[in-house]
């Protein structure tokens, strides 16, 4: 496990910008690795608190996930989503090609 | 009838009782946006078909059959929550024409109810922000001084309702985003407890931080509000099967022997002393009442910042991920032919604002190989502390009363540059998000600039019922604060 690291460099930047698809510009990196630099040092007070054993928390809630019997329902007709298709070719999304050649 | 001054439960009332009709109602508010939202700039849109929906209420009144518990009451909703055939951009520019194919329950409900959408707020882009300064249609100004910001991210609804553009708001609360704008605009408005609101079509900021509730000008509006959007929902699994109180109905102004705890934490803090001063008058107000007032210590609340924005960007960062220029949204025309990456990097790069990259770099950051275990991880079982010590409080009071924001409303641009200190703003609202309490803004009080204050209660998961008792105590009792009015009306 690597330790809080509070400094962002650049290469870290665009490392994590690709791995979330973001395309920044050099001037958007810099800004965020000095912004999120400081962010994550005021952060680091989290390393203070004791939580051995603690088990994660990942949603308040108590209640019990409901099931539902594994149906298909139709409720709404093709076109109203593809109606917001940037590009579509009758009731499909249309997409560039992404094999080259 | 001064409708313009009308709360929600008013205007119901004379709706039902034939003294105006829906229609009048919705373009009597309708003219109000079209002569004063050039200023305050609190809609994305208006809704063309707010005058047709008006018109089957009144229809369903003159037949004599029931118009429903918000017959003819405009209400502004929060552009993050989806409806059907109505542009909901999110305050993005990567969804600035799309157009839902479904609304989301809360608007159905509301709707099904009689309520009219009259149309869709400003927000933080994708909620993300505390002063509505990050929206594409640029930022909200505040009813009381137009130099200040409204509060985020429901900034919108806030600043609609104080300028009474609506007499009723839905806005959304991730971390104190209808909390801290109703502090911010001299509403009340309500954070319910996690499962209490259905999620289904509000589009996903933090899933597990997530809930709506409502705005308004009086504690009965918002319980009204609340009874008719609660409930389970078949479309969303986290929605609680918990009954659903009529809190218009029984919520009493009774507070005697309630146990008020003030967590001495939040006292400790550097405080505003206009923030202070408020929040003392309201503890005053409440032992006149007859309230007992004791201390109770939340010491792990202190961190509540750094678990909330690490907990929300690494949800926020998975969320945002369907956000890829394909089956909706902005498509890139930049991008290298052929390379499927750059398309959606390219998409992604130019449609989402500067505040929701941060945010969703901090995420994938928290999450990524090697940091997951000091970040996500930490901040999950920091969460489950957090949650622990609001437990243990209740153990011992019955409502925690504090401040709901460290400052008045802040002066727009003042903040932009510096997101830590924006994010620092956050510390006494985050904490009921991570517990899944519900949570409440009151006004109680102004500034010497006369600017509104709020102060925060916070009760025990599914007992909203408290908490509009304790918030009808403290509006009986602070009558001057209500009489109050921003200029621009």
């Amino acid at each position: 496990m690597k330790k809080p690291d509070s400094g962002l460099d650049l290469a870290t930047v665009q490392k994590v910008a690709n791995l979330a698809r973001l395309k920044i510009s050099d001037s958007e990196a810099t800004a965020i690795a000095g912004q999120l630099s400081a962010v994550l040092e005021n952060f680091k007070q989290l390393a203070a608190v004791d939580t051995t054993g603690i088990e994660p928390l990942v949603t308040p809630t108590d209640l019990s996930i409901r099931l539902r019997e594994d149906e298909a329902v139709v409720e709404k007709d093709v076109e109203s989503f593809v109606a917001n298709a940037p590009a579509r070719s009758g009731n499909l999304f249309k997409v560039p090609p992404v094999v080259g050649g | 009838m001064d409708l313009t001054n009308s709360t929600c439960t008013e205007i119901r009332d004379a709706v039902r009782g034939k003294k105006v009709s829906a229609l009048e109602v919705t373009r009597h508010f309708a003219d109000r946006i079209q002569k004063l939202d050039s200023k305050v700039n609190a809609f994305v849109s208006t809704n063309d078909r707010a005058e047709d929906a008006a018109k089957m209420v009144d229809a369903k009144i003159a037949k004599g059959s029931d118009p429903g518990a918000l017959a003819g009451v405009p209400m502004a909703i929060k552009d993050l929550l989806c409806t059907k055939g109505l542009k909901t951009t999110a305050s993005s520019k990567i969804l600035a024409n799309f157009v839902p194919p479904y609304s989301a329950t809360v608007v159905n409900r509301l709707e099904a109810a009689g309520a009219v959408t009259i149309g869709k707020t400003s927000l933080d882009e994708f909620a993300m922000g505390s002063s509505n300064e990050n929206a594409a249609t640029g930022p909200v100004h505040n009813p009381w001084n137009l130099e200040y910001v409204p509060g985020g991210s429901s900034g919108g609804s806030a600043a609609a309702i104080a300028a009474r553009m609506a007499p009723g708001a839905i806005g959304t609360d991730t971390g104190g985003s209808i909390r801290q704008p109703a502090s911010f605009c001299g509403l009340f408005g309500i954070k319910p407890t996690y499962g209490r609101v259905s999620r289904f079509g509000i589009i996903a900021f933090a899933s597990s931080l997530d809930q709506a509730g409502p705005m308004a000008l009086s504690t009965k509006d918002c319980a009204l509000i609340l009874e008719t959007i609660s409930g389970s929902c078949a479309h969303d699994s986290t929605s609680a099967t918990i009954e659903v109180p009529k809190w218009s109905e029984i919520i009493t102004e009774d507070v005697k022997g309630l146990r008020v705890g003030l967590p001495k934490e939040y006292f400790a803090e550097k405080m505003d002393s206009d923030v202070e001063r408020v929040t003392r008058e309201a503890i005053a107000a409440l032992k006149d009442k007859g309230a007992v007032i004791v201390d109770v210590s939340l010491p792990l609340v202190k961190h509540a910042v750094p678990v909330y924005y690490l907990v929300a960007t690494s949800e926020a960062s998975s969320n945002l991920a369907r956000y890829d220029g394909m089956r909706f949204g902005h498509r890139s025309t930049n991008a290298a032919h052929g390379d499927l990456d750059d398309l959606y990097s390219s998409s992604r790069g130019e449609g989402f604002g500067s505040e929701v990259k941060r945010r969703i770099m901090l995420g994938t950051y928290a999450l990524s190989s090697g940091y997951y275990d000091a970040y996500y991880q930490k901040a999950s079982q920091v969460r489950r502390l957090i949650r622990n010590e609001f437990l243990n409080a209740f153990q011992t009071c019955d409502v925690i009363l504090s401040p709901v924001c460290t400052s008045p409303a802040f002066k727009v641009g003042e903040r932009i540059n510096d997101p830590l200190e924006m994010y620092l703003n956050d510390i006494f609202t985050t904490s009921t998000n991570l517990a899944g309490l519900p949570g409440m803004s009151v006004p109680a009080g102004y500034s010497k600039a006369g600017l509104p204050i709020g102060v925060q209660l916070m009760t025990r998961h599914f007992d909203e019922t408290r908490m509009f008792n304790v918030s009808l105590a403290l509006e009986n009792s602070l009558q001057a604060v209500k009489a109050r009015r921003p200029n621009v009306i």
